[in-house]
């Protein structure tokens, strides 16, 4: 089962290259950007084939590498 | 006193910091994060550098690398462990210090000579020190000093704070801010003071010929502390 996961900062976190994005995008004549906020994304292939346990086993992942709590959120976006 | 300082693949101050704790009567031992066992240490020290690449995040990866659980069990039981730049970033990625480095606010690289205030003079770390504000060098991409209201509420209540970004006479403001760090914090320890972090690298201050000499002040105080 594939499992696709995506991490983002939190609200009240600064991400200056998402702001630098939305500049360059602005400047390159992209009208009505309101913000943008850049994140990582991770497809992970395991070997278990029931959707609820490799759900449960990805957010153990993020929870203990993939995402930083302090300032991440992760949020698994789906499951093949 | 015995040292040990742990090398992780993408280390690059590891050697400056084996120099500079030899320099100031430390017997140092390099240790490889590969190894299971931390030889009998007095203090042991993350150098800086960029440790598997930086991937994923700062410090994450070798966070869990081997050596570390034997780290993280020493520190636990009251040893003293000192990161530095990297070693800052692998000791919050610990979980070891509250908090977390993030990307300099302005992203630039940062490489230069900054002052810092040391807040906590009692601490074991700086206590008798001779000079209040010391000239540190800084090289860093991921700096910005950042943790929740809750978690600065903590490291404000339980004085935690170890350095400050200053000007030279000490004056703690958003001018001498280099990273756009959380009120002008360049180090923290944890509650119970045993575990140091801090961005700026006493280990580049050395040498007067070379750079300058508030290093030295550092390494001098600490091994007096620790004896």
């Amino acid at each position: 089962m594939k499992v696709s996961v995506v991490i983002t900062l939190k609200k009240d976190v600064l991400d200056p290259q998402g702001k630098v994005i939305h500049q360059t995008l602005d400047g390159m004549g992209f009208e009505g950007i309101n913000e943008i906020r850049q994140g990582k994304y991770f497809e992970i292939d395991t070997k278990e084939n029931n959707k609820i346990k490799a759900e449960e086993k990805v957010e153990e992942m993020c929870k203990k590498l993939l995402a930083n709590l302090v300032i991440e959120n992760y949020k698994i976006i789906g499951s093949q | 006193m015995n040292s040990s300082v742990i090398t992780f693949p993408g280390s690059n101050c590891d050697r400056d910091m084996d120099v500079a704790l030899k320099k100031f009567g430390f017997k140092n031992k390099m240790v490889w994060h590969n190894n299971i066992e931390l030889p009998k240490s007095d203090v042991v020290i993350l150098p800086g550098g960029f440790s598997y690449g930086d991937y994923l995040r700062c410090g994450s990866i070798a966070s869990k690398s081997k050596i570390m659980k034997s780290v993280i069990n020493f520190a636990k039981g009251g040893g003293k462990v000192i990161g530095i730049c990297n070693g800052f970033q692998i000791l919050v990625e610990t979980g070891l210090l509250p908090g977390v480095l993030l990307r300099n606010k302005y992203l630039e690289f940062i490489c230069k000579n900054v002052f810092v205030k040391i807040n906590d003079q009692d601490s074991l770390y700086f206590r008798n020190i001779e000079k209040k504000t010391l000239e540190l060098h800084i090289a860093h991409n991921e700096g910005n000093y950042f943790c929740t209201k809750e978690q600065f509420k903590e490291i404000n209540e339980n004085n935690q704070i170890a350095l400050f970004y200053s000007d030279k006479e000490g004056n703690v403001n958003e001018i001498n801010n280099p990273n756009g760090s959380i009120k002008n914090i360049a180090g923290i320890f944890n509650k119970e003071k045993n575990i140091l972090g801090m961005m700026p690298h006493p280990e580049r201050m050395i040498d007067p010929a070379l750079s300058g000499e508030d290093g030295s002040i550092f390494f001098k105080n600490l091994i007096n502390n620790l004896k």
